[in-house]
């Protein structure tokens, strides 16, 4: 195995790893506040990719504007879907909230097909790289796309961006002071639920994010989240349930292991992230990130 | 007055019991011919086939009835849905012959489906015309006295593109091919053609997961190797990506060719036919190969609303030559048809010097490779393929010598 490819592949890796960070994080965010598995994280991220699309189609938007409407759009929806639906389920048992995310789920994406067909006459739509950034750039060991080096910039900057609100501000300290103990936070006065809905419109607009840089890369179809939201969950997993910088730090990490791994043993591609995931639940049950349920 | 009237309810009865004696010539199970379309219906293949396969099959019924006034109102079509899963094909093949008493099965996308629908029509002696699954098992180590293939195969496919890019000069091949039959067939077939054809691979094939949505690595590779051809075995959604990513890396400036083993008009419409630009392909017809097409397809289009497919347009060929067999052998009893459509040869606007194998039941026809256009020289809408070569009939499957059918 020469330095080149691996160089390569960890470039590549990075790419995969924004998508899942992107995720990851918003998951991370959804479980710490409202302690919801979140199902439907894959279609929400399929649903920014195809605003993306429909916004060209309908409104001649480009990706630019998609790349702000469109997580705004699926946001939007996230908060609507949280007041209707998931909030009705907040005293049972989590399972119900699985349910209900997974059968949402099954329903967006055979809306968006029917979308897609009847509309757009469609299975799968095209989705162009805005002009300034096709093409390719030598980086001396690699010619890498534009836009790939730009996902992983912008996914960068996002995840910090969002890390630092959280960690670092007011609003972050009364979302995290809601996320550890909801009572007591009730306590000082803060209105929890009215903060439960913002967050959750957050964590789907990241995924509606992720859709829409996903756009130029991926086909736009109606069971593009399907795979890649399974994969994510692991990584959640192995970061650590509700952890922020483990998310982000992971989604990273394990899209840069998958990518080498799969370099140096091709068939292992697929399943390096859930052996990984079964080491890290077997050594460390709580993630790489996460702290015990106990000391919470 | 009166007497004109009763001269017409007279004239009425003679036509239809001069009808009546024609249609009592052939012996029809139930008085009706049923064609059953099993295709996928809401799936992958459902904007290819589907419900447009179903609307050709409907088409092919009519134009027969319209043209043979003794099958008037005695051709039904039905649509069942078969999901692209083996079991749920087998099932359903099997209820539509028992319960809804389906006198021929048509198209059968994916392959495994097609397999195992074939398996039950054997025991049930139903013909059945694939039309859409692709692989030469159905024509070879599984093959059977009831199943016919038409419109393409793997070794079609690998045949026309694999030898006419290699002979156009694009000799050096590094190719990907997704890891299920399909894929692994139509690999091996692929490199046999080119190796034929004094070509070569600068590597081993790579098999990639199924189904894949990054490609990125191969890309890369090939970016490294340097072939002058990236050949890619994948279908459907897999080979949108694969297209997408190809065009992301600029592996096409970089002096890489695109060679497509399965290429449907869905495809190119999915990204937009300049992604494709300068890809060869094979196909067994395109809409507006000549007049003759254009007519028919118009027809289409007219009642479906789309262009045809070469899947669809294949589908009302399939039918029109199965209802054309009933009506010879004046029966729709599965061995009766089997029997006369062996041998048989025919041209329509779709099946061009087309013969009826009877050693395998391979349907064999004139086949086009063909290279897409850049939208810029595109004529009018749909306008995406321009005929590279025409592969003669004899020539364009399997020689018979290779054959392992044995039924």
């Amino acid at each position: 195995m020469n330095t080149q490819l691996l160089l390569i592949q960890v470039f590549n890796g990075l790419v995969n790893g924004a998508f899942y960070a992107l995720l990851s994080l918003g998951l991370a965010v959804i479980f710490g506040m409202l302690r919801i598995v979140n199902f439907m994280h894959g279609a929400l991220y399929m649903l920014g990719a195809f605003a993306a699309f429909a916004l060209g189609q309908a409104f001649g938007l480009g990706f630019w504007p998609a790349l702000i409407l469109a997580p705004l759009i699926v946001g939007a929806l996230g908060m609507v879907l949280e007041r209707t639906l998931l909030s009705r389920l907040y005293g049972l048992e989590p399972s119900y909230n699985l349910l209900l995310t997974f059968g949402l789920t099954l329903l967006t994406q055979d809306l968006v097909k029917q979308v897609m067909l009847s509309q757009f006459a469609v299975s799968s739509a095209p989705y162009t790289t805005p002009d300034i950034l096709t093409g390719v750039v030598n980086l001396g060991f690699v010619v890498f796309p534009k836009y790939r080096l730009f996902v992983i910039a912008l996914t960068l900057v996002i995840c910090l961006v969002t890390w630092f609100v959280i960690e670092k501000t007011r609003v972050g300290a009364i979302i995290r002071a809601s996320t550890e103990n909801p009572s007591v936070t009730r306590a000082f006065g803060i209105d929890v639920s009215k903060w439960v809905t913002g967050v959750f419109g957050v964590g789907v607009g990241l995924a509606g994010l992720a859709g829409v840089l996903a756009a130029p890369i991926y086909s736009v179809e109606p069971y593009m989240g399907a795979e890649l939201i399974i994969t994510t969950f692991a990584v959640v997993v192995i970061g650590g349930l509700g952890s922020i910088m483990g998310s982000i730090v992971t989604g990273f990490a394990v899209g840069v292991l998958a990518a080498v791994g799969a370099a140096i043993y091709p068939p292992i591609a697929n399943t390096l992230v859930f052996i990984l995931m079964a080491f890290v639940l077997l050594v460390r049950p709580s993630g790489l990130f996460g702290l015990p349920e106990g000391t919470r | 007055m009166k007497k004109a009237r009763l001269t017409a309810i007279i004239a009425t009865a003679a036509l239809f019991s001069v009808t009546a004696a024609l249609a009592q010539g052939a012996k029809l199970s139930d008085n009706v011919i049923k064609v059953g379309v099993l295709t996928d219906l809401s799936g992958v293949y459902s904007e290819l086939s589907g419900p447009g396969s179903v609307r050709a099959a409907q088409l092919a019924a009519d134009d027969f009835m319209a043209a043979n006034a003794a099958y008037k109102g005695k051709v039904q079509v039905v649509g069942v849905d078969h999901q692209n899963k083996a079991d749920v094909a087998s099932n359903k093949a099997a209820e539509m012959i028992d319960r809804q008493n389906v006198d021929v099965l048509m198209d059968l996308p994916t392959s495994s489906a097609a397999l195992s629908a074939a398996e039950i029509a054997k025991t049930k002696k139903i013909p059945v015309m694939v039309v859409t699954g692709g692989t030469t098992a159905l024509t070879n180590e599984k093959c059977n006295k009831y199943t016919f293939h038409y419109a393409y195969d793997n070794f079609m496919l690998a045949n026309g593109t694999g030898s006419a890019v290699t002979k156009r000069g694009g000799d050096s091949w590094y190719i990907i091919y997704p890891n299920y039959a399909f894929g692994q067939d139509l690999d091996r077939q692929m490199t046999a053609a080119i190796k034929e054809n004094k070509g070569k691979l600068v590597t081993a094939s790579d098999a990639t997961p199924f189904p894949n949505t990054d490609f990125s690595s191969y890309l890369l590779k090939a970016q490294s190797l340097k072939p002058k051809i990236f050949g890619t075995m994948q279908a459907g959604n897999d080979l949108v990506n694969v297209v997408k990513q190809y065009n992301e890396f600029g592996l096409k400036k970089q002096g890489i060719g695109l060679g497509i083993g399965l290429l449907f008009e869905t495809d190119v419409a999915a990204l937009g036919q300049d992604a494709y630009a300068g890809a060869l392909a094979t196909v067994p017809w395109y809409w507006n190969l000549d007049q003759r097409s254009r007519d028919w397809s118009a027809k289409f289009e007219k009642s479906f609303g789309k262009k045809p497919t070469w899947a669809q347009a294949g589908v009302y060929s399939a039918t029109t030559t199965y209802l054309q067999a009933v009506a010879r052998a004046k029966s729709d009893n599965g061995d009766a048809v089997v029997k006369a459509l062996e041998g048989h040869r025919f041209s329509d606007f779709f099946a061009r010097s087309a013969y009826i194998r009877p050693q395998d039941h391979r349907v064999t026809l004139d086949v086009y490779t063909v290279q897409v256009k850049p939208k810029a020289q595109a004529k009018e809408a749909g306008d995406i393929f321009t005929k590279v070569a025409t592969i003669p009939s004899a020539k364009a499957f399997t020689p018979l010598a290779e054959s392992k059918c044995k039924f």
